[in-house]
């Protein structure tokens, strides 16, 4: 057995065996035949255990052989050659993508324990399985992608996994608008990233991060592409960063987020799916180096998150908002050591991040209990609650803590500048266009209300 | 030209209409249902070997066998070319899914006969590429639809104003190609007449009005097959001069903007799925209209799946429906505990229609981003707000119908086996489309060369030189970044 043919039957299955357990899932889903909670977890455990299993090995072969890039080429998933349009399948294992997959892998698997206990018998189990399959296979797929097309598929994936595990508690109508909320703005994410792949494609003639990176492999890549075009791609591939990882100014879905149930809460915006954003900003550190003004983007951006988000965190008054901008605060210092070119101390601080918010957003839901073990054992009170505090509850937050109490004010803006505008215009067009129809047709082109199929709805309880 | 070795465009055309025939004389409606259920099974049948046949030929196009013994031959009926042969099955498919996820408790108000009637005219058009052939088939197609709005006891006038005027122009246009004096005018009016065939802003008013007075089904199988955009193939693209197809390529990209703008603020869910439908539309419009291998490889794939996703999303609303009545998109209705196939289903088929990956329309979305993006750099990011919008459109349209609190049902909402059956393979379809796209691919860009010959085909000869001239350019300009990026 020759050690490329090891090489490709380990990454080969590093990267289906997530996708085994969200086909399982999915299958199970369609045929209507549930799968019980044990086989549930059982499958889980097993894929990560295949998986966390098979990226360690490559990860030991590459250190034996001193090797710093295996990509695994799958082919062309679509090609038309008469006119040069190729997908290309294509992932690679190097500097970055196996840290990063290995996080994923263990941290998933963390998650995916602890879930299986704290979700136990709730309605939404087998749902809850599901869209963790699709995020799990989404983050091994965005970490290993070897073309920025792959990397795109993988980026969605987890961007319909976290809106939808947003909207996990689905009864109430807050989660369910979160969950919408923080889908548009992923969508909003995706086009730009969508029109860099492209602005790539046409100018590199394909979407492989070996020919956007010319000699050498991570970190020590040359951009292939002029300053300016790299300012342009890499301009649009920050905007996209931002967006998945709420750094400013679309920080204002990150406590909108924790809506979701805990054990979600953690991966996604504790520990995974917020470093997709640094990530990608990683992956693409030649364009950042080939660009001074991308690079100093990159630090403005990086440097707003950081202070808006230590701002912001300490106003929160519930234990996860806080602890999702104290994420953001060490984001935007991750994409400050990006901007500086600090790429290894920015891969090694987003681990390390990963990890410490992962333990704190999951023991968050038994915070109180454990402040009160605290307090029995240490025999007074921890905190500090001031008088003046206590006494006057009521006093109206001013200036910077108003500021931080209302996040910035980032959702209340892109309501007013982006959606008010939006829904006022389409909806003037829809009064026009029905006016119009009446006016035609001669009876009314407004339906008889439509029937509610139930005699109340959540709008009427609430 | 080549032969197919059965008659299966014949056989296709008018199986559907002897059904109708026989359907029309039974009396009791289960057994209209189930004699409609074999009738259209049949058709999908032939439209499938029709295209099978076709493809082991290995041939740009193929007539039936029996043309030659009416005396047929070369009167451009009854063919099959590599645009129309997927086309047959999945509009055969559409109609035998309606007709099949009708509930008993929907047969009196659905017209079987009029449905059957509908998939005759259907399989005739697309088997069809005699231009008056189209336009006599494309003015009948807009009769049983009409017909339904008046059963219904609702006004038809809208609906009459905007097909007569298609009509009128269609025919009128068709009748000055080829003169001397009107060719060009005959060419304008035509493609006014597709566009409008199209739901193109400002001409889509039927459409909304279609889904307002008609029955779901009815409205669904009357757009969904986008007969409008095979006008466009047909008639115009062969004639139509390179300006008029950037005028109406740039018009198609603002009613795909405009379309799925209005489908985020509406109030019904039909008027919502109308509106995504006429964004996706002209989508496919866009990428017809630019010409190019890429975009029109796009637009031939988007065509069809849309077709297979917003199918399938349009029947999920319709079982929906069936059972709720017509929805209203300002509350919650918690239905996914109640009909969480459906539920999943609808996100699914939603999620493949606005090119998500891993799901068939993915593939032909970036190729007609691509495609527009290289034809028009700045417009051509309209396609991807288009799709943005529909995306953020069709999740909010999930949440609303199957999220919210959860109530108990005082009858079954459970999918029924034909249900079952079309969600599990239409699933398959949007899944395996989406896996394994390259066959798709391949065939849709074989029928976009052929589309871009019969073009430069029918070109004029001044037209021809400026355009090889304009290709000289953009090779030496191509060249030239090839070199600077080196």
């Amino acid at each position: 057995m020759t050690i490329d043919f090891t090489f490709r039957i380990l990454g080969l299955v590093t990267i289906t065996s997530p996708a085994a357990l969200l086909t399982i899932f999915a299958a199970s889903a369609l045929f209507s035949s549930n799968l019980s909670e044990r086989a549930q977890e059982w499958l889980t455990k097993l894929t990560i255990a295949i998986g966390l299993g098979s990226a360690i090995g490559i990860l030991g072969m590459m250190l034996a052989f001193d090797l710093r890039h295996v990509p695994i080429d799958i082919g062309d998933w679509v090609a038309i050659p008469e006119e040069h349009f190729h997908f290309h399948l294509k992932f690679v294992f190097d500097r970055l993508s196996v840290p990063f997959v290995i996080l994923s892998f263990v941290l998933c698997g963390t998650v995916g324990a602890f879930a299986s206990v704290y979700l136990h018998r709730e309605p939404g189990h087998s749902r809850f399985f599901l869209l963790y399959a699709l995020f799990l296979l989404g983050m091994v797929v965005s970490s290993l992608a070897g073309t920025i097309e792959t990397l795109f598929l993988g980026w969605e994936l987890v961007g319909l996994s976290s809106a939808l595990l947003i909207a996990y508690f689905h009864e109430r109508a807050g989660p369910v608008r979160n969950g919408q909320r923080v889908w548009a703005i992923y969508r909003a994410a995706d086009a730009a990233f969508l029109v860099a792949a492209l602005t790539l494609h046409s100018m590199t003639g394909a979407g492989d991060f070996e020919e956007l990176m010319g000699v050498g492999s991570w970190p020590e890549g040359v951009s292939a592409i002029d300053s300016s075009a790299a300012l342009l791609v890499g301009g649009l591939l920050l905007v996209a960063a931002a967006g998945k990882s709420g750094m400013v100014p679309f920080s204002g879905w990150l406590p909108r987020a924790m809506e979701g149930p805990t054990p979600s809460s953690a991966i996604f915006y504790g520990a995974l799916s917020i470093h997709l954003g640094p990530f990608l900003l990683l992956r693409v550190s030649p364009l950042i180096a080939a660009s001074v003004p991308l690079q100093l983007a990159v630090l403005a951006t990086g440097l707003a998150s950081a202070i808006f988000g230590s701002v912001a965190s300490r106003a929160q008054t519930d234990v996860k908002s806080a602890l999702a901008f104290a994420s953001l605060t060490q984001v935007g210092i991750i994409a400050i050591e990006i901007g500086f070119g600090l790429y290894y101390i920015a891969l090694i601080h987003m681990i390390g991040h990963a990890c410490l918010r992962t333990l704190q957003l999951l023991r968050a839901p038994s915070v109180l209990k454990d402040y009160q073990l605290l307090e029995d054992a240490m025999g007074l009170h921890i905190g500090d609650v001031r008088e003046s505090d206590a006494s006057n509850p009521r006093t109206p937050p001013r200036g910077l803590f108003r500021f931080a109490f209302e996040r910035g004010y980032l959702d209340a803006m892109l309501d007013r500048v982006v959606v008010g505008p939006f829904v006022s215009f389409f909806r003037w067009c829809d009064r026009v266009e029905h006016a119009v129809a009446s006016m035609l047709s001669g009876e009314s082109s407004h339906e008889p209300r439509p029937v509610v199929p139930y005699p109340r709805s959540l709008e009427d309880s609430t | 030209m080549q032969s197919l070795h059965f008659p299966w465009l014949e056989l296709a055309t008018f199986v559907p209409l002897v059904g109708a025939i026989v359907v029309s004389r039974i009396d009791d409606f289960d057994s209209v249902r189930r004699t409609s259920i074999i009738v259209s099974a049949a058709t999908l049948f032939l439209a499938i070997g029709a295209w099978f046949d076709f493809a082991t030929l290995h041939a740009f196009e193929a007539h039936d066998p029996w043309l030659e013994s009416f005396g047929l031959y070369h009167a451009d009926l009854f063919v099959v070319d590599e645009l129309s042969a997927p086309l047959l099955p999945l509009g055969a498919m559409l109609y035998l899914a309606t007709i099949a996820t009708t509930l008993r408790t929907k047969v009196r108000r659905f017209s079987f006969v009029s449905t059957l009637v509908s998939e005759s005219i259907l399989m005739a058009l697309l088997s069809c590429r005699a231009p008056w052939g189209i336009v006599v088939l494309l003015s009948l197609a807009t009769i049983p639809p009409a017909l339904e709005i008046q059963r219904r006891g609702r006004s038809a006038r809208l609906y009459w104003v905007y097909m007569g005027l298609f009509v009128v122009c269609l025919t009128g246009g068709q009748s000055m190609i080829g003169t001397e004096d009107f060719s060009s005018i005959g060419v304008l009016v035509v493609t006014l007449a597709a566009l409008l065939r199209s739901g193109v802003f400002p001409l889509h008013g039927w459409i909304t009005e279609l889904f307002e007075r008609a029955g779901f089904g009815t409205a669904l199988l009357a757009v969904i097959p986008m007969t409008g955009a095979y006008a466009v193939v047909r008639l115009v693209l062969p004639v139509a001069p390179a300006w008029g197809m950037q005028g109406i390529a740039i018009v198609s990209l603002a009613t795909a903007v405009y379309a799925a703008g209005m489908a985020l603020v509406q109030h019904e869910a039909r008027r919502f799925f109308c509106f995504v439908f006429l964004s996706h539309a002209s989508l496919v419009l866009v990428g017809l209209e630019m010409v190019t291998p890429i975009g029109l490889t796009g637009a031939l794939y988007v065509w069809l799946s849309v077709g297979i996703s917003l199918g399938g999303f349009g029947l999920a609303l319709r079982c929906i429906e069936a059972r709720t009545g017509r929805l209203s998109l300002d509350g919650y209705h918690g239905l996914s505990q109640l009909t969480p196939l459906i539920s999943g289903f609808f996100l699914l088929s939603g999620l493949a229609s606005v090119g998500f990956p891993g799901t068939v329309g993915f593939v032909g979305a970036e190729l007609l981003v691509e495609g527009a993006v290289d034809v028009y750099p700045l417009i051509g990011l309209s396609v991807v707000i288009a799709a943005m919008l529909n995306g953020i459109a069709v999740v909010q349209a999930y949440f609303r119908v199957f999220t919210g609190v959860r109530r108990e049902a005082t009858a079954t909402m459970g999918c029924r086996p034909s249900e079952r059956v079309l969600i599990i393979v239409l699933s398959a379809m949007m899944l395996g489309g989406g896996l394994y796209p390259q066959p798709g691919v391949a065939s849709r860009y074989h029928a976009a060369e052929e589309i871009i010959m019969l073009r430069s085909d029918l070109r004029a000869p001044d037209e021809a030189e400026e355009a090889e001239e304009a290709d000289a350019h953009h090779a030496a300009a191509e060249k030239q970044v090839t070199v600077e990026l080196d």
